[in-house]
């Protein structure tokens, strides 16, 4: 556990979540476009955001949501796939200074994305809450904002383009799996999986009972054991730091 | 905003803010099993690809659009382009695709 008093500021965090906050604005861009076109309102899509800061888990959300399905695949789903953010939560409790105090940790808590856990894991020294608000505050407002902006956009723009458009949050996902397949095969192999079971869940026919939600949490539960026992990854490398996982 | 959907936000919301808090304030030690450790290491990716196939294919109403649109993504994401140009490129290729008279 690390002791002592942080030396950054909030300040400091406000300026290190200033670029968190301008990518997050344009991913949720797409997040509000998708959840308005899949029959959200506007001020729905935006509760979602404020209230979530998650982009994989928003856009399985919504997915329930409008498959009307039961609260418990809700509850299933939000666990499988923001179960990282307690992994990151438990190697972030190793560099929090002594002012971190349980309530300052339960605000800290509710803004720690993937983006603004490395950020405030890669500090040579260790954070305090006021660092950690800062770099929340921005990155909140961009994903909120955002969020508003692609919902209101959804409804007013012409058909062809918001069409278009809701190929952006796909697009933004192939981004962040494409680079780190290229390095690990263990990546490249998990990927190729999950997406072989999604799509015969979707097209098989009698794998159709599975509902969408639980086709999710299925595939990606399924392939990460066998990848997690096919080839684990090696014993130094640091755990919780899966650079670019979802937002 | 209906209520069935602020109970659906509701119950996402507190899942997803007691999965972020309750590791953060109250554990203290590491995990050391191999298995667990790359099981977190996986399932990030695991999930997306799920989210992402099949889904892409569908997301402009046309298959043919969605299909350019993801192999222009692929082809920026493999040559490491941000995640701001690969979603934007891709949802540009996929508007002129769909607006082609065919």
């Amino acid at each position: 556990m690390t002791r002592g008093i942080s030396p950054y500021r909030y300040r400091e965090g406000l300026k290190d979540g200033l670029p968190i906050g301008l990518g997050y604005l344009s991913v949720s861009f797409g997040f509000g476009i998708t959840a308005v076109g899949e029959g959200l309102r506007i001020l729905e899509a935006l509760l979602i955001s404020m209230t979530n800061l998650t982009s994989a888990g928003q856009v399985a959300g919504v997915t329930v949501i409008v498959a009307a399905g039961t609260l418990l695949e809700m509850m299933l789903t939000q666990l499988v796939i923001n179960l990282r953010y307690s992994l990151m939560g438990i190697t972030l409790t190793q560099r929090l200074d002594a002012r971190c105090t349980t309530p300052r940790r339960m605000l800290m808590a509710f803004g720690m994305t993937d983006e603004i856990f490395a950020m405030a894991v890669s500090k040579p020294h260790s954070v305090g809450p006021t660092y950690f608000y800062g770099l929340m505050t921005l990155p909140y407002i961009g994903w909120a904002g955002g969020t508003l902006l692609g919902a209101i956009a959804g409804q007013l723009l012409p058909s062809d383009l918001r069409s278009a458009m809701g190929i952006m949050i796909y697009a933004m996902f192939i981004a962040i799996i494409l680079p780190p397949m290229k390095q690990d095969r263990g990546v490249l192999f998990v990927v190729l999986l999950a997406a072989a079971l999604s799509c015969a869940v979707y097209f098989l026919p009698f794998l159709q009972w599975i509902s969408e939600g639980f086709a999710i949490i299925l595939c990606a539960l399924v392939s990460a054991v066998v990848m997690a026992i096919v080839k684990p990854i090696d014993d130094e490398d640091d755990d919780g730091e899966e650079e670019g996982g979802a937002t | 905003m209906r209520a069935t959907i602020l109970i659906y936000i509701a119950v996402m919301a507190l899942t997803t803010y007691l999965i972020r808090m309750i590791p953060l304030t109250a554990f203290r030690r590491r995990i050391t099993s191999r298995f667990a450790r790359s099981f977190f290491h996986y399932i990030p990716y695991a999930v997306l690809a799920a989210m992402t196939f099949p889904a892409i294919f569908y997301s402009t109403g046309s298959f043919l659009s969605a299909t350019v649109g993801l192999a222009v993504a692929m082809l920026l994401a493999f040559r490491g382009a941000s995640l701001i140009i690969v979603s934007v490129t891709a949802s540009v290729v996929a508007f002129l695709i769909g607006i082609l008279p065919f």
